[in-house]
């Protein structure tokens, strides 16, 4: 039971971030039907950037408190993810906008290459260490433990979903996005400049990557040139899971992943008599992707209102 | 009166297809005007690159006195130029209310549109009942009343309508058919494209007939009806 519990709370803190990064996928695709594989690259460029503040900080010396030194970070490599993501869909994606679907699917992996490769050469091709400022305090909870960065990552998860979903719903530019989405040519004739709000939706979706990015590396303590590519994946998954297109399945597909693969990861080493252990854990995600996609190819919320002519 | 639209040897081109072959034609402020003819003659065609959905292939379009060939869309209901598809073109998934407010989205005077939203529920109690529910739930005539209304709500001063009685119950298509002149009637220059050639006649003061992508026949509806080859072609059993 403590392991079960245990696990629950390793993977809602996992599920979170996978949640963020899951949205910046569903948010694009919901607008421009574009499955857009450098995400997974803007979430790297978070943590990186966010990381080397962090170690310059540090390594000045200056006393800042632990909490002010990452907020920092974030406040560096949130404008510049943003700026990636924007010049990304106008240089690469905009060209291609009335190409065959497979042009710009391709051109996005082609982004994610070079994302990569650039960070390859900027911060090398090893683990960087997040410098150990924040000791993490376990707190107990029913036998298993919780400890005080995971409720910070569950918490500003939380609080950033919740303020995107007032956005989206309760504001002028929200219901630009949710028009644009269903119908760019009629939003057009509403007098919305679609290309605006496109670009609104790589922006957010941006800020929210790195914030992922930020989170992950204070989760994990390192951060490294390729990791957006599995967690781009896993996002991925968890946003086709909850229906793509969908935000709040992105929301839901996230966290259940998150839990899936936390819960596979804690059992399947019982499950198999010891032959498998938890390294296996991005088996679930990709399982899940197969089951979702054979079962429900629309996911658990997608396609909920149908649209009469 | 000066033309508020006026095309000159207007052509557009429509997957390598001439679909409109160099038309010239003039709405003159304050006039009800439309443009009728078979399927397939160009109609929509002509419409869609008036207001930027496609591109022109040649000639020129001036909406108050400007070249708008080659403005986009959005710019263009900016300066009051709005367009109610084919179709429709509700947004499903967002509520009635939501649908609305997506019509007043180039407006700022908040306290105006709030009256002309009750204004337009006045015109069709149907939506107030339902104004929270998604407008994709509503039946095929209250989304072209829906469409209308938020026509209306972003108080152009011309409107296209592409076939706002296309698959109406006849009800419905006498409703829509009262609504335009009503739209009309205050002030707002329209031009109707229709099949049912017959209302839109007697509801337009002119009229064009269109047919493979040129402009056969123009002049008073008033004549157009009166007309053999009109009578013949498009009003059918109607005028027999």
């Amino acid at each position: 039971m403590e392991i079960f519990l245990q696990q629950i709370i390793n993977g809602l803190t996992l599920g979170s971030v996978y949640a963020l990064v899951a949205l910046g996928y569903t948010m694009v695709y919901g607008i421009i039907g574009l499955i857009n594989f450098a995400h997974g690259e803007v979430v790297m460029v978070g943590a990186m950037i966010a990381l080397s503040v962090v170690q310059a900080l540090i390594g000045a010396q200056l006393g800042l408190p632990p909490g002010l030194v990452i907020l920092v970070g974030l406040a560096v490599a949130m404008p510049i993810c943003m700026g990636i993501a924007y010049t990304a869909e106008r240089v690469a994606y905009r060209p291609l906008r009335s190409a065959p679907r497979l042009a710009p699917l391709i051109t996005a992996i082609g982004v994610s290459i070079v994302l990569q490769n650039l960070a390859m050469i900027i911060w090398g091709r090893n683990y960087l260490n997040f410098p150990d400022i924040i000791k993490p305090s376990p707190i107990e909870f029913g036998g298993a433990f919780i400890t005080d960065v995971q409720i910070l990552i569950i918490g500003v998860a939380a609080l950033i979903m919740a303020g995107l979903l007032l956005v989206v719903h309760k504001t002028r530019l929200g219901m630009a996005m949710r028009a644009t989405a269903q119908n760019q040519q009629v939003a057009g004739l509403m007098g919305i400049d679609i290309n605006t709000v496109i670009s609104a939706a790589f922006l957010i979706g941006a800020a929210l990557a790195a914030v992922a990015g930020v989170l992950v590396t204070l989760y994990y303590g390192i951060a490294h040139y390729h990791m957006g590519f599995i967690l781009g994946l896993k996002a991925f998954t968890a946003a086709v899971l909850g229906g793509i297109g969908n935000l709040g399945g992105a929301m839901l597909g996230g966290v259940l992943l998150g839990i899936i693969e936390a819960l596979g990861a804690g059992y399947i080493g019982d499950l198999t008599g010891g032959f498998l252990g938890s390294h296996y854990q991005d088996v679930f995600a990709f399982a899940v992707l197969i089951i979702v996609l054979v079962f429900r190819p629309s996911g658990l919320l997608g396609e909920r209102v149908g649209d009469r002519a | 009166m000066k033309p508020l639209l006026e095309l000159t040897d207007y052509k557009v081109s429509y997957g390598g297809i001439k679909a409109v072959k160099g038309i010239d034609l003039a709405v003159n402020e304050g006039e009800l005007v439309c443009l009728i003819g078979a399927n397939g003659a160009g109609k929509t065609t002509t419409l869609k690159a008036i207001c930027g959905l496609i591109k022109t292939a040649g000639g020129r379009a001036l909406y108050q006195g400007e070249n708008i060939t080659g403005a986009r869309s959005f710019e263009l209901v900016r300066r009051g130029l709005a367009m109610v598809p084919e179709g429709r073109g509700i947004f499903g998934q967002l509520t009635i209310e939501e649908n609305l407010a997506m019509g007043a989205y180039t407006r700022r005077d908040y306290g105006a549109i709030k009256t002309d939203t009750e204004q337009v529920f006045e015109l069709f109690p149907r939506l107030r009942e339902r104004r929270k529910q998604p407008a994709g739930t509503l039946s095929g005539g209250e989304q072209q009343m829906l469409a209308m209304g938020r026509a209306i709500l972003s108080k152009p001063k011309l409107l296209l309508l592409d076939e706002p009685s296309m698959g109406l119950a006849p009800l419905m298509v006498k409703k829509v058919f009262e609504t335009v002149r009503a739209i009309s009637a205050q002030g707002v220059t329209i031009l109707l494209i229709e099949q049912n050639a017959k209302l839109a006649l007697q509801i337009s003061s002119r009229g064009y007939v269109m047919e493979s992508g040129a402009i056969t026949l123009s002049g008073q509806a008033s004549q157009l009806l009166d007309n053999p080859k009109v009578r013949e072609a498009y009003l059918g059993e109607q005028a027999a």
